[in-house]
């Protein structure tokens, strides 16, 4: 059974953004860019199922410009056996992300595809969702636990209230929750092998998929900064401000 | 064209972000529907009939969502979707979960998250963990929207809507529910919560994570935590507030022990007045607080907690 992972190329984690002097969007040039720290959950998840025995093949794919095939290396130097790189330089919205996943999805038949239950840059939360619904089959989004028995699947998600299971019959879309396992780190022997793994790219625009606009962003903006606080010597004090100046006990 | 609002509720009370999205909801336009999906949900439906703003309630009462399925709430919204301009719901787990499946059915995009409505079609949304505001506009004829609840008030009471029953399309039976472990809680709601105690990894065990909770109980509030604390087995993940988690934004968030990376900061930033309590006077958190603290939480949290007595 073949694992499809989707894996996004974004800004790192640690990084402190900042917005353009224009406003047009957010200043990445010069910035550390990584796999979005969920999606190198799904692909340890995968690469797990495979050393279970349960899987036999883990392939991952990115969508996304040709910086976007150091991120599929660092996939495959985690485990995953192929890469694939669906090559554009358009920054698309997760419908058409999802559209051009569907076309991959047709052409490679896994039987499971695992993502991120978001991409922290433009934190949209719903790839994943939409890939299950333009494919109509079943999802089950922020994963902490995934039973594969056959072809019957048993989820555990994270949700408002604490925690949910369901079952699925495969096909199926998983999206991976932070808890879900913690990615290891890729060894040089493997980084080194990974260099020689197979990754095709293809052209967005072969797929035909329709890729119209659907988002149009205006402007970004600085959040209002917060006005400086102040350092209180003691407990004492810190309620004498709760009580007396701020009111809010 | 009216606005469909998709209400979260257990089948017996309706959830408070539903009354922030209706406010959303009102501002992209008039006539804001209602739906009830649920099992036995008419105490549900006739909370939703009392909302302000809503002028319809739409009830679907059927086995098929006793506990919904995404696939099958999704495919009953999409529907009733013909004729509305905007499909709406709040940006809970629940939400976030089926919302995207109605947008595919529509063919258009989603715009999540929102904290603000600039014109029916251009909305306010943080990217990057909240470290930009981006302005946007929805291209499609349909708009497919999630709301962020610390943005927007609750609606109002003062509502006599109309209750109209509908009739359930079929379920798909592509997933079911097995079963759910709620955290549960007598304190006041996480996103609800007029004032909110949070514990971060310096705690160091669900043991010690009792003085947070002994500070919450003398201030009504609700407990909350960093993802490092929740990794750490102290607190469930009901508990983790941030980029990944819930979204608050009370009157008086207490941070003990605490950081303040910025997926963390991205879930409470916008809280009325913010107290830290770290030994750290270089931890971040202090950036965005209004009264810190440099002391040892294991003094200083009893203390006042006593204090507060
Ligand atoms: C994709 C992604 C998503 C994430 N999402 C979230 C999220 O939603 N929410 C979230 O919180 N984090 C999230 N994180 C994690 C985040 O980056 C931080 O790692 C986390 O918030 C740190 O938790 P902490 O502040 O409890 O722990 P630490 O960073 O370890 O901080 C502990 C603090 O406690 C202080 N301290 C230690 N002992 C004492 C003492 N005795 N008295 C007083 N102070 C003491 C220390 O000075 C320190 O500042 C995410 C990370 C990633 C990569
Ligand atoms: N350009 C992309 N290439 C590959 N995977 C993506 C891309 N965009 C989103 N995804 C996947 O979809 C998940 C959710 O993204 P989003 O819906 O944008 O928050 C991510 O964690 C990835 O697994």
């Amino acid at each position: 059974m073949k694992v499809l992972v989707a894996v996004k190329r974004v800004v790192d984690y640690n990084v402190k953004i900042r917005v353009l002097p224009d406003k047009s969007g957010v200043d990445i040039a010069g910035a550390k860019m990584s796999m979005n720290p969920f999606d190198e959950i799904a692909v340890e998840e995968a690469v797990k199922l495979k050393e279970a025995n349960l899987v036999s093949e883990v392939v991952a794919v990115s969508i996304g410009s040709a910086a976007a095939q150091e991120v599929l290396r660092g996939a495959l130097a985690l485990g995953a056996d192929r890469a694939v790189l669906v090559e554009t330089e358009a920054d698309l919205p997760s419908l058409n992300v999802a559209k051009l996943l569907k076309a991959v999805v047709h052409k490679e038949s896994p039987q499971l595809v695992l993502l991120g239950k978001q991409a922290i840059d433009n934190d949209a939360g719903q790839t994943g969702q939409m890939l299950a619904a333009l494919l109509n089959w079943g999802q089950a989004t922020n994963a902490s636990a995934i039973k594969l028995e056959g072809a019957a699947v048993e989820v555990t998600r994270e949700i408002d209230g604490g925690l949910e299971t369901v079952a699925l019959s495969l096909p199926a879309v998983i999206t991976a929750d932070l808890r879900l396992n913690t990615p290891r780190y890729a060894t040089l022997p493997n980084i080194m092998k990974a260099k020689k793994k197979p990754l095709d790219v293809i052209a967005a625009d072969s797929l035909e998929v329709d890729l119209r606009p659907r988002i149009k962003t205006i402007s970004v903006n600085e959040p209002s900064p917060r006005k400086a606080g102040v350092l209180v010597p003691d407990v004492k004090s810190l309620v004498e401000r709760l009580r007396n100046e701020a009111k809010v006990i | 064209m009216g606005i469909l609002v998709i209400a979260e509720h257990d089948n017996r009370a309706l959830k408070s972000a539903t009354l922030n999205a209706v406010s959303a909801a009102v501002m992209m336009g008039p006539d804001v529907h209602i739906l009830v999906a649920g099992k036995n949900c008419a105490d549900v439906a006739a909370t939703a009939s009392r909302v302000g703003g809503v002028t319809r309630v739409l009830c679907v009462d059927a086995d098929t969502y006793a506990s919904v399925s995404p696939e099958d709430l999704a495919i009953l919204v999409a529907s009733i979707a013909p004729g509305y301009s905007h499909i709406v719901t709040a940006a809970t787990a629940y939400g976030r979960n089926f919302l995207p499946r109605v947008a595919v059915a529509l063919d258009v995009a989603q715009i999540s998250d929102i904290v603000g409505v600039l014109a029916p079609d251009t909305f306010v949304r943080p990217i990057y963990a909240g470290a930009a505001l981006a302005t946007v506009q929805a291209l499609d004829d349909v708009k497919v929207v999630s709301v962020r609840s610390t943005g927007f008030d609750a609606a109002p009471c003062g509502g006599n809507a109309p209750i109209e029953t509908l009739a359930a399309p079929r379920g798909c039976g592509l997933s079911r529910v097995l079963g759910q472990k709620l955290t549960s809680s007598s304190r006041p709601e996480l996103t609800a919560a007029r004032v909110v105690v949070a514990g971060g990894r310096a705690l160091g065990s669900s043991e010690n994570f009792k003085i947070i909770d002994a500070l919450a109980d003398k201030l009504d509030a609700a407990v909350g935590a960093s993802r490092a604390a929740v990794d750490a087995g102290f607190v469930s993940n009901a508990y983790q507030v941030g980029q990944t988690g819930k979204i608050v934004a009370p009157e008086l968030y207490i941070a003990v022990g605490i950081s303040g990376a910025i997926q963390h900061l991205a879930g409470m930033k916008d809280s009325k007045l913010i107290v830290a309590i770290n030994k750290d006077p270089e931890a971040p958190i202090f950036q965005v607080a209004d009264y810190g603290l440099v002391a040892d939480l294991f003094q200083a949290v009893p203390e006042l907690t006593a204090e507060l007595g």
